[in-house]
């Protein structure tokens, strides 16, 4: 694959063996690059883990991944793709079919009570007793999970997520999104050191995925583990420290955001010419450039961990060639676009 | 064991029985009291004795039985189901709680609640009879006994049932037949000898013929024979909720 494209500047060479092994071949494990920071064992690991239904859906397939302790991590893949299997996997609420897990070093089955105390969970619907009051609600939560009555943290708890003045309601006068914080006061009743938000955020207005984000940033500040799915591409990319692509059962790809961002995420360099071009100029075939219908524009491609010498080069190269820069503008891909690449691979 | 989670689950049911309350109490009582004015009163005036006791007092333990069964099964087959069809029940199989606790915080909540009612029952027969009751701690032991095994089959049911439909299915076509053809109102004896033997298969017979001989020392079976087989249908019931654990029916997937 080197040998071919050697004669490539390096960060093209990049894209094309990228590209070939999207294109081509299954990324099965997080092999891209070397991981973020492994100084601590993970807090969650899981190991081999399979899931077939007993109508033969086969929802996981061979996942393993690690967490890290104190980070933020974003699950993503289209629906069905095996996320909320998966957490409810690691939650105790569905049986693997293979596989080992383990939290915090405690085997999620064998030593399931101490695994279990230390986690949160936060699924996507909105699942409350509507007629039992809020604190109640989180007075059994508490409970549930063997700690002590604590009424004066499950106040500040619930002051937190502005709904103290509401403790007594009944859960069905509440308004959505109270409900959902209602279910996140549940699921941080026992304080847990892991928490896991499925779709955190689904059908929920801006200014309270503001407020949402907001909270799991002062969680894992308090150093709290969150992993949480989400649809919404820009929730990844705005809290993630790392992101898991799943796709059919598979874990396609598990990398830190930032890295993810810079080994995949395009950055377009486009260039308003001065005259229009006929056709591309042999001295620039080498180069990913494509030229726009009116000949008026170049479009370069690239990414962005080969530093900024290649694209000196390539106005080395537009100025040999004589062709005349009026303006350039660039654009840089999103998780999103990243993230609908990835996927799209499988269609 | 994990204390806290049947504490909590215990004063959550508790105040859901509070909030229900007046429902429950009127229930047993109108219908203990309408039993009298009808059987007691109104029939039971031309039926003189059976065995020796007034008709009306008679049919007093057949009465707690009824609601005893039908609160037992009615508490705890909601009290599971209720969880499985609003979603909550994530909690409790996310959390670190076992299926010997789960089960005795359910059970015993609603087996609790119907020994309560089935005091209840007691005390408002009470009004309309004298009642003496010869053997007062095998009645209590009758009482437990009874709600336990039947709150366990409650907790069956609840489990098993997938809309409110079949929740109120087993109760209606099968417990309430089974009691009013459990000699609640009559001594089995009173039978032609066939029908007699059928009733036998009939395991509330067991269970009204046990308690009754609590109360006034007369029974139409053996009352080692009832305790037997009230210990029978608790460990079935014990063994059919283990398995549901075991296996994680309806439960997990």
């Amino acid at each position: 694959m080197y040998a071919v494209c050697s004669h490539l500047p390096s960060e093209i060479r990049t894209i094309f063996v990228l590209s070939f092994l999207f294109g081509v071949t299954q990324i099965k494990a997080p092999v891209l690059l070397p991981p973020s920071v492994p100084v601590m064992p993970p807090i969650i690991s899981v190991s081999h883990l399979s899931k077939t239904y007993a109508g033969g859906r086969a929802a996981l397939k061979d996942v393993s991944l690690e967490i890290n302790k104190g980070e933020i991590f974003a699950l993503l893949g289209p629906n069905g793709a095996g996320k909320t299997t998966l957490i409810s996997i690691i939650c105790g609420i569905v049986t693997p079919t293979e596989g080992k897990i383990s939290a915090a070093g405690h085997d999620i089955i064998r030593d399931y009570r101490a695994a279990r105390a230390m986690i949160g969970l936060v699924p996507q619907e909105l699942t409350i007793d509507f007629f039992e009051s809020v604190f109640a609600t989180v007075r059994l939560s508490r409970g549930l999970f063997g700690k002590k009555p604590d009424d004066a943290y499950l106040e500040s708890l619930l002051r937190d997520l502005s709904l103290w003045d509401r403790k007594d309601s009944q859960a069905r006068t509440l308004s959505g999104g109270m409900k959902r914080r209602l279910m996140i006061a549940k699921a941080l009743s026992h304080e847990p050191n892991i928490l896991f938000l499925d779709e955190p955020t689904a059908g929920v207005d801006v200014e309270l995925r503001r407020g949402m984000w907001e909270l799991v940033r002062k969680l894992r500040a308090a150093g709290t583990t969150i992993i949480l799915t989400t649809h919404y591409l820009e929730e990844a990319e705005e809290m993630a420290d790392r992101v898991g692509v799943i796709r059919q059962g598979e874990l396609i790809l598990v990398e830190d955001k930032k890295r993810l961002m810079q080994s995949l995420g395009k950055k377009k360099l486009t260039f308003a010419l001065n005259a229009p071009l006929a056709t591309l100029p042999a001295a620039l075939q080498a180069y990913p450039l494509s030229l726009s219908e009116d000949g008026r524009e170049l479009t370069y491609t690239y990414t962005e961990n080969g530093g900024s010498a290649p694209v000196a080069i390539l106005l080395e190269s537009l100025n040999a060639a004589g062709i005349g820069i009026a303006d350039l503008r660039t654009e840089q891909s999103s998780l999103e676009d990243i993230f609908v690449g990835l996927i799209g691979k499988s269609a | 064991m994990n204390f806290q989670a049947i504490r909590a689950i215990w004063i959550y049911e508790f105040a859901r029985m509070r909030r229900t309350m007046l429902q429950s109490i009127v229930s047993p009582v109108l219908s203990t009291a309408l039993y009298f004015v009808v059987f007691g009163s109104a029939i039971g005036s031309r039926i003189s004795h059976v065995g020796g006791v007034s008709y009306g007092a008679f049919i007093v333990p057949g009465l707690i039985m009824l609601n005893l069964l039908t609160q037992s099964i009615a508490n705890a087959s909601f009290g599971i189901y209720f969880p499985r069809f609003v979603g909550t029940i994530y909690e409790i199989l996310s959390a670190p709680i076992s299926a010997v606790e789960i089960v005795i915080a359910y059970v015993g909540a609603a087996a609790a609640k119907s020994m309560f009612l089935g005091l209840l029952t007691l005390a408002t027969a009470a009004v309309f009879i004298n009642i003496g009751i010869l053997h007062p701690l095998w009645m209590l032991a009758f009482l437990v006994l009874t709600s336990i095994t039947f709150s366990l089959f409650g907790f069956v049911i609840g489990i098993w049932a997938d809309s409110f439909e079949k929740l109120q299915l087993i109760p209606l076509l099968i417990v309430t037949p089974l009691t009013f053809l459990g000699g609640s109102f009559y001594s089995i004896d009173m039978l032609p000898p066939f029908w007699r033997n059928v009733t036998l298969v009939n395991p509330v017979v067991y269970l009204i013929s046990g308690f009754r001989w609590s109360f006034y020392g007369l029974s139409d079976i053996n009352v080692g024979v009832s305790l037997a087989m009230t210990l029978l249908f608790l460990a079935l019931c014990s063994g059919i909720v283990f398995w549901i654990f075991k296996t994680g029916y309806r439960l997990k997937t």
